[in-house]
């Protein structure tokens, strides 16, 4: 694996966002006008220290997750949704089915080898088997002939359910930037996972320059999968329900 | 079992009180009033079950108060989102007004809007007057609740949706309906519209209001209070059990959104074992609500009520306490220590009861027994009646009164058979040609 200098990029984009965001939290505390007075229901009152409330996670960089979560959201207001939009308008649904297949038969590497490092046979059957009919039957994974003839549906392991499952905890939760939530634990996932797969290098990017054309379609074809749109909860406390939810399905993924 | 139903058929022709007994037999597939609120119509046997392909609709953000400052931890709030779906051709046009806490692209307002647009009419969505974005964009006063007070509201949002739309659309004639508070709130509409005349209204359709708003919520504050094994500070165990099945459905599901509807599509996936925990289930995903529309009215009123008075609260500030004593304050509460104190203030020696009076289709009893046009839709097992008030409705409206024997609380609209009764009430007036 030699070093690319565009691995770099991220990383310094990735600091001087956030470096934007701290300082654009910092200048928008708002000014308080006249003394407060303290609540009717207080939340010191109501709240019982013995009682655990769902709501809670551990969530001890909350102030900064929380800027984070708002910029993820404009930048999908202004720049991931529309490119999204773009790319349903332009490109036919069976096309866009193909795209998603593509980058599904690629994951199935991550799936199998997270399989594997759980000691779970089934599901490094499943990945191995799927990688092998796709890739062939399937024209390089544009289709899925394992799901739709063979009746052998995706199981997806990634390295932050694979850490799960060998007993480490959450840790905080964080908002990644670009990314959306996650936690201590599935971060150091995401970063296995893509060291692993710069090192098996599959589609050869060492040789070419598809990386990054790479990367963005991913992204996009994931963005165009997802469809969660914020602030459509309709709730108030959207942050602390996505929280919750990312927190209670990543738990039930790992159990799988 | 055939001398069985026989003799329920001639019981029910010998009584005569039912009207669906002398009538086909009603096949919605859940007679239990709880089943059928939280899993509503399944997707086999919805009249409309998928989006209509081809249809134009149009998104939008309606800006009610201009020169409305909004507090900056509503900065995302961008005005009142609405939709409507327009036909190519002059058509007449019905208003759809959601429940308590439901957006206008919940689930039952898109059922129903598939359903009328088919049947060749345009349909505008609104959110309910107690969703945290009409609160926040689109409220006058920002205590949502006052059935009156609410549909000014909602007119003012239906004449500019209208303005908005300008000469994209052609109306022939305006019709308005709505389940649930929007089905109460669809009648004050159509009370005030005979003083307005913007819409002259031809035709109402009520379905499954609430008589008394008291009576209601405090049924709807008792199914949690009173089902959640060891209470409400054991919540987190029953909310253990649930969340399992939340975030399954959550990351397969197209529409997400937290409140009562979002809580129905999870269950959907997850059929239940007995009425216990679908009661909880029900008043969770009503608290789910509530939380959210006193959390947005405190703000937005700076009452001081959960918030401390005076506070200014930013982007990035965490909720999570705020989040944890809404979700504890009932409906009753929010009545008697937000709606009540706010009127007073505005009526000073307005009595408790007589704003609860207000508070009910009583206070319009005989406009709704004397307007020919407004029609109602029920199930005589919905659980957000008290004992005895279906029978406001065959007493006040009577032929124009729909119950059906079962569904529970707007658990049936998606049914075929509704949704063409919802329809018939329309057909006569030349929709869809």
């Amino acid at each position: 694996m030699s070093q690319r200098i565009s691995k770099m990029y991220p990383a310094r984009i990735l600091f001087i966002l956030l470096s934007l965001l701290w300082l654009a939290g910092c200048s928008t505390v708002p000014e308080q006008k006249e003394p407060e007075v303290p609540a009717m229901h207080p939340v010191e009152d109501v709240v019982k220290p013995d009682v655990k409330y769902v709501v809670d996670v551990y969530d001890p960089w909350e102030p900064m997750n929380r800027r984070i979560y708002n910029f993820n959201a404009e930048f999908d207001r202004y720049i991931f949704l529309p490119l999204v939009r773009g790319y349903e308008f332009i490109l036919p649904t069976v096309v866009q089915e193909s795209v998603s297949n593509f980058f599904f038969n690629i994951n199935e590497i991550e799936y199998f080898i997270n399989s594997v490092l759980q000691l779970k046979p089934e599901p490094a059957f499943t990945a191995a088997w799927r990688f092998a009919m796709n890739t062939t039957f399937g024209v390089f994974g544009l289709f899925d002939p394992a799901t739709t003839l063979m009746d052998t549906p995706r199981w997806e392991e990634d390295f932050g359910q694979t850490l799960g499952h060998w007993g480490v905890g959450d840790g905080p939760f964080v908002v990644l930037p670009f990314f959306g939530p996650s936690n201590a634990r599935d971060t150091t996932g995401l970063i296995g996972d893509a060291v692993m797969f710069s090192a098996l290098d599959p589609l050869n990017f060492e040789k070419n320059d598809l990386e990054i054309p790479y990367f963005v379609s991913k992204s996009i074809d994931n963005r165009h999968r997802v469809k969660f749109r914020y602030w459509e909860s309709g709730s108030p406390f959207e942050y602390e329900l996505v929280r919750l939810l990312y927190t209670e399905y990543r738990k039930l993924e790992i159990a799988k | 079992m055939k001398l069985r139903s026989g003799l329920w058929v001639l019981l029910g022709l010998l009584t005569g009180a039912s009207a669906w007994a002398s009538t086909e037999p009603y096949t919605f597939p859940f007679d239990d009033p709880y089943v059928a609120t939280v899993i509503g119509t399944p997707r086999d046997v919805a009249a409309e079950p998928k989006p209509l392909r081809g249809a134009n609709v149009r998104n939008f953000t309606v800006q009610v108060f201009e020169d409305r400052e909004k507090p900056d931890v509503f900065w995302y709030d961008r005005g009142l989102r609405t939709a409507v779906a327009y036909q190519d051709h002059k058509a007449p046009l019905i208003f759809l007004i959601a429940g308590t806490g439901a957006s206008f692209d919940s689930p039952k307002n898109r059922g129903m809007a598939r359903a009328f647009y088919k049947a060749g009419f345009h349909v505008a969505a609104i959110s309910s007057s107690t969703h945290p974005n009409f609160i926040i964009s689109a409220s006058s006063s920002g205590f949502p609740g006052h059935l009156a007070d609410d549909s000014k509201d909602i007119y003012r949002v239906m004449e500019l949706m209208m303005k908005e739309m300008g000469d994209r659309i052609e109306v022939s004639d305006y019709y308005v309906t709505g389940y649930s508070l929007g089905g109460a709130q669809a009648a004050y509409v159509s009370k005030l519209d005979e003083e307005r005349r913007v819409f002259n209204f031809k035709k109402v359709l009520m379905i499954n209001p609430p008589v008394s708003l008291y009576n209601s919520v405090n049924r709807i504050d008792d199914m949690l209070a009173q089902n959640i094994p060891g209470g409400l500070d054991r919540f987190d165990a029953f909310f253990e059990r649930l969340m399992k099945a939340f975030t399954e459905v959550y990351t397969t599901q197209k529409h997400v959104e937290f409140n009562d509807e979002f809580l129905y599509t999870v269950y959907r996936h997850r059929p239940p074992k007995d009425d216990e925990p679908l009661a909880a289930l029900i008043g969770t995903s009503f608290r789910i609500s509530s939380a959210n529309m006193i959390f947005a009215t405190d703000v937005m009123t700076n009452s001081g009520y959960i918030v401390p008075k005076n506070r200014v609260l930013a982007p990035g500030d965490s909720l999570t306490g705020y989040s944890k004593v809404a979700h504890r304050i009932t409906f009753l509460q929010y009545f008697d220590e937000l709606l009540y104190p706010y009127y007073k203030s505005k009526q000073p020696g307005l009595k408790r009861q007589e704003l609860l009076d207000e508070l009910s289709l009583y206070s319009i009893e005989d406009y709704l027994r004397n307007s020919d046009k407004i029609y109602v839709m029920h199930n005589a097992d919905d659980l957000i009646l008290q004992k005895g008030e279906i029978d406001f409705f065959t007493k006040v409206f009577g032929s124009r009164a729909k119950i059906y024997p079962f569904g529970g609380h707007c658990g049936n609209m998606d049914y075929p058979v509704n949704v063409e009764h919802m329809l018939s009430l329309f057909a006569d007036e030349g929709a869809g040609k």
